[in-house]
């Protein structure tokens, strides 16, 4: 540096000869010159890398299976895309889907969180109108890993308004290839929590920027941001929970501010009213209790607003004393009384079975078994905290040690954020992903801080050691460690040991993040993949076989019947009606699929013709050795359909409390539907060699009944690997 | 474009005007004139595209001389009838030569309700008393009638032919003899008109003597064909050039069984264990024969990539073998898309007069397999104009406008359509253009552009201070 700025100072002077060199010269050292503009580019250069290492280390799904879409919901997202931009925004908001929840149909406008399909339709129509010729499931396949992409441009600001510009650049590193959000923004997932999470941490920033500028724009964009986290996810009720909760803790803690005023009270108003207008949420933010914090906060603002009103017209402290007694004794039991009149009255409706699940991890399991069906709301093992944060596990109580030892506002929030998140990614593990971003900024600002302060340390002291007094120029700040450095002999080469141990942690890291995402997150569970023999790739496509054996060769109106899991894709990709899908919105619906599947041939017959179903698919992993099939699922069924009705029992399906498929099955399980569908005519076939025929590679055993007879269905089609079986429901029989 | 299409319509409005004023008068006289000392027939019927080889010695014994042969074909056949080939031959058995004929569909007034004609033009006169031997091959598509209608996995595929086993001629037959090929020795029934026999997987009709003009006598023959019946329901091809070097085809595929339904069950367990006995007229591998250095092959459907494919290629052909999703049975269904690129200058050339054209292979590359309908679109680069397509045989075509990656004015599309394609369709074609290279530049001046004004906005942001309060 010092030594290049000698010829760059007298370019005027020189000779007209190089003046073209020189003007070259100059123009390079205008760019060279600034410290400030050195370092805005490398940030710029860093954060534009950031960008696109977000966006390409989602890409290991295309590379590893294909540009298609993953796993279930997403293909409900997929579909109703499909809808929007083949019919326009208008039929789309009215659409009633007949093909799903055979005979009851589903109202999709009202019934589904829209922003991501709109997102999605409107990236479409962009880069149509400028000419890329697209198919729009490319777009809905790089929606999720874009809105990664700028998740971590808002994490970066985010860090800046909480810490500073290095916490910022750490956080965006950390939070693009963090594999608890990769798990959900992978390409293919198009899912709502795609943007939502991005919708989240943008509304927070907003938000949190609000509050520190006390600016109404601020207020008005974090309300918008939240308008688009409501249009995009259900899970917009942790903003409208989390956001007051902080309000309260600032004005517990007597940091009630004007800002903090115009910040949330825009906030709530603009964003709630934004939010009635997405029909699924429509007026929950008055009428559902889930949402009554909010409202609350938004009153007792109003009130500590009046009260320091009211002290800055009273001199009397005493006076004022008295008066502050009253009134907010007065506005908690009206509070009090109001919710309780309107939850008695049925205005307010009380908490939903997924938010008492959410508080307390016991309930669904004892109240709602189709929530606890779920795997992913199962609670959060603690490999999975370590699989999916590394090392972030450990930097976050350091970055809560920081975010303490410099309170402030931004800081309160991030660190609420932060300890509530974690909380509900104990209770389930989907909600990793919402404590993921909290995880990032919190850690970035530990690995920030340090590595900070050990540079610091190590550069103060060469320079200390360099310049001594000739310089003299040395600052406050490194002179002050130079006093340290002298009571620590090893301080410096310390410093250098615990940088170069902080590099390697975050390197470990980066490889972490590169493996899971490459081996664990990107199997988009439509195609299995598996290893061969002699070490070659087998891939396992049984289902869509059997999806596109649907759509081509059943009648269009045919109605299949399975379990609720493959309802969403057989309507995708099998473009056939469903009795159930994913949406779980009927309880009872499903209950009568799982009576069906738990009952006696011919009494699940009668269901059947009940619900004119023609056809039913069942998973069934005794070939290939996939566990989870039907026959494993089949427990559910049976408690979800005996929840309804108690004709089905559990005991009847476990043999002294024990669930199994060999010759020690209760005959209940023996005959029942499932049990028939999945092992009709596998008491045939040898799966392993060594093996008796009717070998269950799945769960390891032979198969109990090997001479199942189907009087009221036929194999209608079975796939290579026998994943998935087809079966048709036979016409009635003649009465001749 | 306005200039040319006259021009193109010329020889059809010739051609109808010659029939129209000519058939009355020379042609039906040469019917008279002519006639066939030796007819053989041979019927081909060892897969579901069924070829007919006709042999036929023409003699004329009118008095003027006749250029014209007519053939004849019943309702029926003229309905499913895919091409027809007449070649003369000269020469003796071992150095037999085939001339290729002209052959063009006919109308004549004094044929049997709906009997259509093709004309076959020779290529010297036939004069008084002279002799010519003519070779005939044409083809017909869904000829073999399945019976049973349905059949379960474990039965194989019976079908019924029906023809006559007297040649249908416009002219006196002096002789004539047919011969069935089936696939199988399993011939459960067929008609029999003396003399008539059955010899291994051949059947014998014939030989006849002296059939007047216009004879016919009705067989059926029922046997066994367990070959697969994949039909292509509509196949669509779209070729795209693009002068930066690449020739892009996308072919979307409807296939379909068109052999006897399947009935009742399908068992994998059965299909898996016995695939002999079950599945008999189920297929599972098709086979497309690509044109050599063929590239970026890719095959999948609405829901994504198939992984069942296997490409082989060497310098002359590549082979890709591939299978559908599922097994297809009788009736059943699959859709399917094959794309792959290819090197332009394989097939772009630069005619004499200074226009471009693409020399590229009409038909289906899927190997045993009718197309019932095939568009073929050829998609020029951006600002080419003035397409004219050169096809060896009729078919219909019109201009569509195609939008694609960057396009302003969009690409010109010559879309041409045929029914009823089977594999000897399979010959080259070409389609004409005029192309400025200038407008290869369009593109990447305006992506660069816009580059351009990207870094401009950039800059002019940081230097451009907005706020309102200093």
């Amino acid at each position: 540096m010092a030594a290049s700025s000698k010829p760059g100072s007298p370019p005027s002077s020189s000779s007209s000869m190089a003046q073209d060199l020189f003007n070259n010269f100059s123009f390079s050292k205008t760019l060279k010159l600034k410290t400030k503009q050195q370092e805005l580019l490398i940030r710029v250069t860093v954060l534009t890398l950031i960008y696109i290492l977000a966006f390409i280390t989602r890409l290991f799904s295309v590379l590893r299976y294909e540009s298609m879409i993953h796993e279930f919901d997403p293909y409900f997202n997929y579909r109703t895309t499909l809808y929007l931009t083949k019919n326009g925004f208008a039929e789309f908001w009215n659409w009633f889907d007949s093909e799903s929840w055979y005979p009851l149909g589903r109202i999709i406008g009202g019934t589904l969180y829209p922003g991501l399909m709109l997102t999605a339709a409107a990236l479409y129509s962009v880069l149509r109108f400028l000419r890329f010729a697209v198919h729009i499931r490319e777009v809905c396949v790089l929606t999720a890993p874009f809105f990664a992409s700028n998740t971590t441009l808002v994490a970066y600001f985010f860090g800046k308004e909480i810490w500073d510009s290095g916490a910022g650049i750490v956080a965006a590193a950390l939070i693009a290839i963090c594999p608890g959000y990769i798990s959900r923004s992978v390409a293919g997932s198009y899912d709502n929590e795609g943007v939502a999470i991005f919708a989240l941490l943008l509304t927070f920033y907003l938000f949190v920027k609000a509050v520190n500028t006390g600016s109404l724009a601020w207020a008005l964009a974090s309300a918008f941001g939240y308008f688009y986290m409501v249009s995009a996810w259900g899970g917009y009720v942790f903003i409208i929970n989390l956001v007051p909760l902080y309000v309260l803790v600032l004005l517990v803690t007597g940091r009630y501010s004007l800002r903090l005023y115009v910040a949330y009270n825009c906030m709530y108003v603009v964003g709630m009213l934004l939010a009635m207008q997405i029909r699924f949420v429509g007026f929950q933010h008055v009428q559902s209790g889930e949402h009554m914090a909010a409202m609350g906060v938004f009153f007792l603002l109003q009130v500590f607003f009046f009260l320091d009103w009211v002290r800055h017209l009273l001199s009397d402290t005493k006076l004022f004393q008295a008066f502050l007694r009253i009134t907010v004794t007065g506005a908690v039991s009206v509070g009090a009384i109001a919710l309780g009149v309107g939850t008695a009255s049925g205005y307010i409706s009380p908490w939903t079975g997924r938010f008492y699940s959410l508080l307390d991890p016991t309930y669904a399991k004892d109240h709602i078994p189709i929530i606890a069906s779920v795997s992913e709301h199962q609670p959060t093992a603690w490999s999975s905290f370590m699989f999916d944060f590394h090392i972030l596990l450990f930097l976050f109580p350091a970055g809560l040690y920081f975010c303490f030892k410099r309170l402030s506002d931004a800081t309160i929030f991030i660190v609420m954020y932060g300890l509530t998140s974690m909380y509900f990614a104990g209770v389930m593990v989907r909600l990793i992903l919402v404590a993921t971003p909290a995880v990032c900024l919190i850690s970035a600002i530990a690995v920030s801080a340090t590595v900070k302060n050990l540079t610091r340390l190590v550069r103060s002291q060469s320079q200390a050691v360099q310049s001594g007094s000739s310089k003299g120029a040395s600052t406050a700040k490194s002179s002050s460690k130079g006093v340290i450095d002298n009571s620590q002999p090893f301080q410096r080469n310390g410093a250098i040991a615990l940088l170069l141990g902080a590099f390697y942690l975050l390197t470990r890291y980066a490889i972490h993040c590169t493996w899971v995402t490459s081996e664990a997150y990107s199997s988009p569970s439509i195609v299995l993949a598996a290893r061969g023999a002699n070490g070659n790739r087998v891939i396992f496509d049984d289902y869509r076989e059997a999806y596109f054996w649907l759509r081509q060769n059943t009648p269009p109106d045919a109605k299949v019947m399975s379990w609720w899991d493959y309802g969403y894709q057989i309507t995708a990709m099998g473009n056939r009606t469903v009795i159930v899908d994913n949406n779980t919105w009927n309880n009872t619906h499903i209950a009568t699929v799982g009576r069906a599947m738990s009952s006696y041939e011919d009494e699940a017959y009668e269901i059947m013709r009940s619900l004119d179903v023609d056809y039913v698919l069942v998973v069934f992993g005794g070939v290939t050795g996939y566990s989870s099939d039907d026959i494993n699922k089949f427990l559910w069924m049976v408690r979800i359909g005996g929840g309804v009705f108690p004709v089905i029992k559990e005991p009847d399906y476990l043999a002294n409390g024990e669930y199994r498929v060999d010759k020690g099955a209760t005959p209940k399980m023996l005959n029942c539907l499932m049990y028939k569908l999945s092992y009709y005519r596998f008491g045939e076939l040898t799966t392993e060699y060594g093996k008796p025929p009717g070998f269950d590679r799945a769960r390891g055993v032979e198969i109990g009944n090997k001479d199942i007879k189907l009087e009221y269905l036929e194999e209608a089609f079975t796939t290579q690997n026998w994943i998935v079986r087809i079966y048709k429901v036979k016409p009635p029989k003649n009465r001749w | 474009m306005p200039m040319e299409e006259p021009l193109f319509r010329l020889p059809l409005s010739l051609l109808l005007f010659l029939s129209l004023f000519l058939l009355p008068t020379c042609f039906s006289s040469s019917t008279r004139d002519l006639h066939i000392l030796n007819a053989e027939r041979r019927i081909d019927l060892t897969s579901h595209i069924i070829k007919v080889y006709l042999t036929l010695k023409v003699e004329n014994s009118g008095t003027s001389p006749a250029s014209e042969v007519h053939l004849a074909f019943s309702p029926a056949e003229a309905e499913h009838l895919a091409i027809v080939k007449a070649a003369a031959t000269s020469g003796k058995r071992k150095k037999m030569t085939y001339t290729p004929l002209d052959v063009k569909s006919a109308e004549l007034p004094d044929g049997p309700n709906g009997t259509k004609f093709f004309t076959v033009t020779l290529l010297t006169p036939l004069n008084k008393g002279e002799t010519t031997t003519l070779e005939v091959l044409y083809i017909l598509t869904h000829s073999l009638e399945p019976f049973p209608v349905e059949i379960s996995q474990s039965e194989s595929q019976l079908v019924y032919y029906r023809d006559s086993a007297i040649l249908l001629s416009p002219y006196h037959v002096k002789q004539q003899t047919t011969f069935i090929k089936t696939p199988s020795t399993r011939v459960e029934s067929f008609t029999v008109v003396d003399p008539a026999k059955r010899a291994g997987t051949e059947l014998k009709y014939g030989p006849y003597e002296d059939q007047p003009p216009y004879s016919y006598s009705p067989v059926l023959v029922h046997f066994e064909n367990n070959n697969p019946f994949a039909v292509v329901e509509e196949l669509e091809r779209e070729i795209e050039i693009s002068h930066w070097g690449n020739v892009q085809v996308t072919e979307r595929y409807r296939l379909a069984h068109a052999g006897a339904r399947h009935k009742g069950a399908f068992s994998r367990v059965e299909y898996q264990t016995r695939p002999d006995a079950t599945g008999a007229s189920s297929f599972k591998h098709l086979l497309a024969r690509l044109p050599p250095r063929v590239h970026s092959v890719y095959y999948r459907d609405d829901i994504g990539n198939v992984s069942t494919s296997n490409l082989r290629t060497d310098y002359r052909k590549s082979e890709l073998e591939f299978q559908p999703r599922y097994p297809l049975f009788g009736g059943w269904k699959s859709t399917f898309v094959i794309g792959y690129g290819l090197p332009l200058q394989d097939f772009l050339f630069e005619s004499p007069d200074g226009r471009r054209y693409l020399n590229f292979t009409f038909g289906c590359p899927l190997t045993q397999t009718v197309v019932d309908k095939l568009i073929l679109k050829v998609v020029l680069p951006e600002g080419s104009k003035d397409p004219t397509a050169v096809v060896p045989f009729q078919v219909e075509q019109h201009l569509e406008v195609k939008y694609s990656y960057l396009d302003v004015v969009g690409r010109t599309v010559v879309v041409l359509e045929k029914r009823n394609v089977v594999p000897e369709h399979n010959v080259p074609f070409q389609v004409y253009y005029t192309f400025n290279p200038i407008f290869m530049l369009a593109e990447p001046l305006m992506l660069s552009l816009a580059f351009f004004l990207f870094f401009v906005a950039s800059v002019s942001y940081l230097h451009v201070d907005l706020s309102i309060r200093k």
